[in-house]
């Protein structure tokens, strides 16, 4: 499906620090980074949708039951790093992206299609 | 401005009643036009009359209403160990005569007398106890039961005695026999009447109650009559024969060498009949619904006064009629029309409670009752002819009815088809709704829909903050576990369990949290996840537990170890705005600034572009700086001799001071140099929440000091030092916690307090709730800072000069460190390139957030 889409280097998976978050600018779109205590990487758009600023990779990551989460900045909705649904608000979902690692640098790949 | 002079009323008598008239008079700011001057006739400020009983157990501080013994408002002031003893009602004074003080030749100075003028007069000279004139009365070894002082004298006569008898069976007579029985003594009761409490019970409930009294050791003669005292000088034993029979038929000695009177109460009243104020037929200054006297300048309130004719001894009444006084100098519509004398206590460890109409008076009224001999409880509701309505009733044995069925008299909701439900044993009766506009606490008026309003509506999510906001159960607290099931059914209602515990990741609360952490010595969020808790923590453990990490070290909150624990604000050491923009508040210690420093702070403002904004701290907020643009912006300002203000930390913000005795005409002390010299002090201390402090330099606390969470206000002596208060959705006044303290003294009783604070707070408790819902309340803060009673200050001391000796500025360490610089980037990939969601407008000449466009995919409608 998506496998004509290019990936773009963002940066080493060091940079980004673990149960933490950074912003990328992939094509002109602001994404969220983060790695999970497992060492697990995930990307979501970095807009925030209840207050619509760019803030989600400042969030604070943990988890809820099993669920691996960045809680937002601003308003402390929890997002699911795997999907970016709202575990607060099943009305919000936030952009997932394809993300993988490949010698050391996080690749940030094509939108997620919502299943 | 207040035009006019100020006026001035004289309270007499500082008893429960006169106490919580003054205190209304200050909180709903009569002070502001009127000076109050109370005079109180026992050597210490009121305490609670109520609860004498447990004087045994617990002291004098215990019960007091006023610790401190002055009232925080100066306009207040307070004269003990004084006797009032004449009203001049065309001069409008009073004659005050104070005994000696040690320090005075009794023979030249045998007590002064001043005059004082009044505009106002509130009597509250409360009731004596009666004695009736037992011949023998007089001898050692008889005692009545009112004050303080009668107890002492009871219990140093009870060391030498082995049995006591208590002359009236009635409320208080079961209250001094309950202290008798705590002294030791072998006790007896002996009442007139043929039961116990015969005002308020009837037989059977008396029979009832005589049954577990007696359990206790206690004998109880009922239908007895008191001839004579015997003994010389000294008590030996009472005489007594059955009431009904004639004089000379056969009597009785019951020995004892103690015996306390308690045979009812007598209004105080003698001032206003010598000054030929109408006094009611069985005593009780008269007074009409405003409890106003005929003289328009004197009120009465209280025992002493009989509104409508009818004395009160109850202190819910009182207090009643403390409100419409205060109420009616505010030119207020209040009006005392008669009061519930429901009464529900525990007697002996008994459950006794008497509402409505308990006799079944009303014409047609039918009575149903359960009883149950064995575990010795009484029940009898008191219905309508018809049966819809609840008129009154008697509970003994098993009260927990109580708190349904007394507003049921008072609402007249409509009975349910089978009222016995309500007094059958639980497993049968069928739960019954209070209505909303039950009333919950007679004592302060406070209803269901009042409660349930302050859980919803107010924020308050526990009893103890209910209490607060409410006052509901602050005085008798007989209505506490009526408050406590309301609160719980209310969350209950909601779906929510009631749990300590921090979140999903921690059963613990965050007090245990942070012993947890000393004890083991944690420093890493990982292991203490692993130890004691599940899962991999939240937006609520983690900034807690980096919180508890950053009172327990002084490492910096952005180390690897924690800077992932960091709430949104400390992460950046700034606080976020609504657009994604951050402000900047440097440090700017009690409020004092060069003009240097003040010049730096618009030059950095121009520069960046920021918005300006003079804070309620005294210091100045910078808005609208990109992540990115943080660190140059600090460098700038710690170049400039500035330091992080930790206006984003749960932290110290501010000490807020006023100019003090250096410039202000008024000033005593130096209120600016001991703002910085706290602030300085305990700058950077992670807290549950955030800490403001204040300072004044005089009583007229320009620095609003009681509303922080420490407040310090200057006095001739020294400092007196305010704790708990804060402004906010529930705002507080701190209250006194120590007086005329010297500078070294106030800074360890701080130490103390804040670190008591840090270490037992739950998160996001600022100190007012944090006191309320400690056991003991601020006098317990007071046993533990002042006192020392746990031992801890030491300790706490310690703790608090490793915070102050360990202290950085965060921002001056992140600039020098190339690692924490790192994440202060706009994208990873992109670093100069800024966040283009941000754009701005202008407004009266400063920048303002565009609100940014709500993105469509997946937005909240």
């Amino acid at each position: 499906m998506s496998a004509t889409m290019t990936s773009t280097a963002v940066c080493t998976v060091e940079t980004v620090p673990l149960e933490g978050g950074v912003a990328a600018l992939v094509d002109g779109v602001a994404v969220a980074v983060f790695r999970t205590h497992d060492g697990a990487v995930f990307a979501l758009s970095n807009l925030d949708p209840f207050s619509g600023a760019s803030v989600l990779s400042r969030g604070i990551v943990g988890s809820r039951g099993d669920v691996p989460v960045v809680s937002s900045p601003m308003y402390k909705q929890a997002f699911d790093l795997r999907t970016g649904a709202c575990l607060d608000d099943d009305a919000v979902r936030v952009t997932a992206y394809d993300v993988s690692v490949v010698d050391g640098v996080v690749l940030v790949g094509a939108p997620r299609e919502v299943t | 401005m207040v035009t006019g002079k100020r006026q001035r009323i004289v309270v007499v008598g500082h008893g429960m009643v006169g106490h919580r008239f003054a205190q209304a008079a200050v909180e709903r700011g009569l002070t502001e036009t009127h000076d109050v001057l109370v005079i109180g006739e026992e050597p210490r400020a009121a305490y609670d009359r109520v609860g004498l009983t447990s004087w045994f157990g617990l002291g004098s501080e215990a019960l007091s209403l006023l610790p401190g013994g002055e009232y925080d408002d100066p306009r207040v002031r307070l004269v003990l160990d004084s006797v009032v003893t004449e009203i001049d009602r065309v001069q409008k004074t009073v004659t005050v005569v104070s005994p000696p003080s040690a320090a005075v030749d009794l023979l030249t100075n045998p007590g002064a007398v001043t005059v004082h003028d009044y505009d106002v007069l509130v009597l509250a000279t409360g009731a004596a106890p009666f004695v009736p004139p037992v011949e023998g009365r007089g001898k050692d070894g008889c005692f009545v039961y009112r004050t303080i002082e009668d107890l002492e004298a009871i219990k140093a006569a009870s060391e030498r005695a082995t049995s006591g008898i208590v002359i009236g069976g009635g409320l208080l007579g079961l209250e001094a026999a309950n202290a008798l029985v705590q002294l030791g003594l072998s006790t007896h009761v002996v009442e007139m009447a043929p039961r116990l409490m015969p005002v308020q019970l009837d037989d059977a409930a008396g029979t009832t109650l005589v049954r577990h009294v007696e359990k206790l050791g206690v004998k109880v003669h009922t239908g007895v009559l008191t001839e004579e005292i015997e003994g010389d000088d000294a008590v030996t034993g009472l005489r007594v024969r059955q009431a009904g029979t004639e004089e000379g038929a056969p009597t009785e000695v019951v020995e004892a060498q103690v015996v306390v009177f308690s045979a009812g109460i007598r209004p105080r009243d003698a001032l206003a009949r010598e000054c030929d104020l109408e006094v009611a037929p069985r005593g009780g200054v008269l007074v009409d619904e405003q409890c106003r006297t005929a003289d328009p300048a004197i009120f009465a309130i209280g025992e002493c006064a009989a509104p409508g004719g009818t004395m009160y001894g109850l202190v819910a009444p009182g207090y009643a009629m403390a409100e419409v006084v205060v109420d009616a100098l505010l030119d207020g519509p209040g009006s005392f029309t008669g009061a519930d004398m429901s009464t529900k206590l525990k007697l002996l460890g008994v459950d006794v409670a008497s509402f409505g109409d308990a006799f079944a008076t009303t014409e047609g009224a039918l009575e149903l009752t359960y009883a149950d001999a064995v575990s010795g409880v009484y029940k009898k509701l008191v219905v309508s002819e018809d049966g819809r309505r609840l008129l009154g009733g008697i509970l003994v044995g098993d009260a927990s009815a109580y708190g349904i069925l007394r507003p049921m008299v008072s609402s007249g909701l409509a009975l349910p088809d089978n009222p016995e439900q309500l007094i059958l044993p639980a497993s049968s009766g069928a739960p019954m709704g209070m209505p909303d506009e039950a009333q919950v606490c007679s004592c302060n008026d406070v209803t269901k829909a009042d409660i349930l309003h302050a859980v919803s509506e107010q924020g308050c999510e526990d009893v103890a903050a209910v209490k607060q906001c409410t006052r509901a159960g602050t005085t008798c607290g007989s209505c506490v576990a009526t408050v406590k099931n309301l609160v719980e059914e209310h969350f209950a209602s909601q779906g929510l369990v009631v749990d300590k515990g921090l979140c999903e990741h921690f059963r613990l609360t965050r007090q245990e949290l942070f012993d947890v952490v000393a004890v083991h010595g944690y420093r890493r969020f990982d292991d203490i996840v692993e130890a004691h808790g599940t899962g991999r923590g939240c937006d609520l453990c983690k900034p807690a537990i980096a919180s508890i990490l950053a009172s327990q070290t002084s490492t910096h909150i952005l180390e690897p170890a924690t800077a992932g624990l960091q709430d949104t604000n400390d992460k950046y050491l700034a606080n976020i705005q609504r657009n994604g923009t951050y402000s900047v508040v440097p440090r700017i210690p009690g409020g004092e600034i060069t003009p240097e420093k003040l010049i730096v702070i618009g030059e950095v403002a121009r520069d960046y572009g920021l918005y300006t904004k003079i804070t309620g701290g005294q210091r100045i907020d910078l808005f609208g700086a990109r992540m990115e643009q943080l660190p140059a912006i600090w460098k700038r300002l710690v170049d400039a001799g500035f330091e992080s203000g930790h206006a984003y930390g749960k932290s110290l913000r501010t000490v807020k001071s006023c100019v003090g005795s250096t410039w202000c005409r008024f000033g005593v002390q130096d209120s600016v140099g001991l703002a910085i010299a706290l602030e300085l002090r305990y700058r950077g201390l992670r807290s549950p929440h955030k800490l403001k402090g204040g300072v004044s330099g005089c009583a007229r606390e320009c620095a609003e000091a009681r509303g922080k969470d420490f407040g310090v206000i200057a006095t001739e002596k020294g400092w007196n030092l305010y704790v708990g208060g804060n402004g906010g959705a529930t705002p507080a006044h701190a209250r006194l916690l120590a007086g005329d303290l010297d500078t070294e003294t106030l800074v360890s009783y701080l130490d103390r307090f804040l670190m008591y604070y840090v270490r037992t707070a739950d998160r996001l408790q600022r100190t007012s709730t944090w006191i309320e819902q400690l056991e003991g309340g601020l006098d317990r803060v007071r046993e533990v800072v002042v006192d020392d009673a746990l031992g801890l200050g030491a300790e706490l001391e310690a703790e608090m000069a490793r915070h102050v000796g360990g202290y950085a500025d965060e921002w001056a360490e992140t600039l020098a460190d190339p690692a924490k610089l790192e994440r202060f980037v706009s994208f990873v990939n992109a670093p100069d390139t800024p966040d283009p969601t941000i754009a701005f407008t202008t407004e009266r000449d400063q920048i303002q957030p565009v609100a940014p466009a709500l993105i469509p995919v997946g937005a909240p409608a």
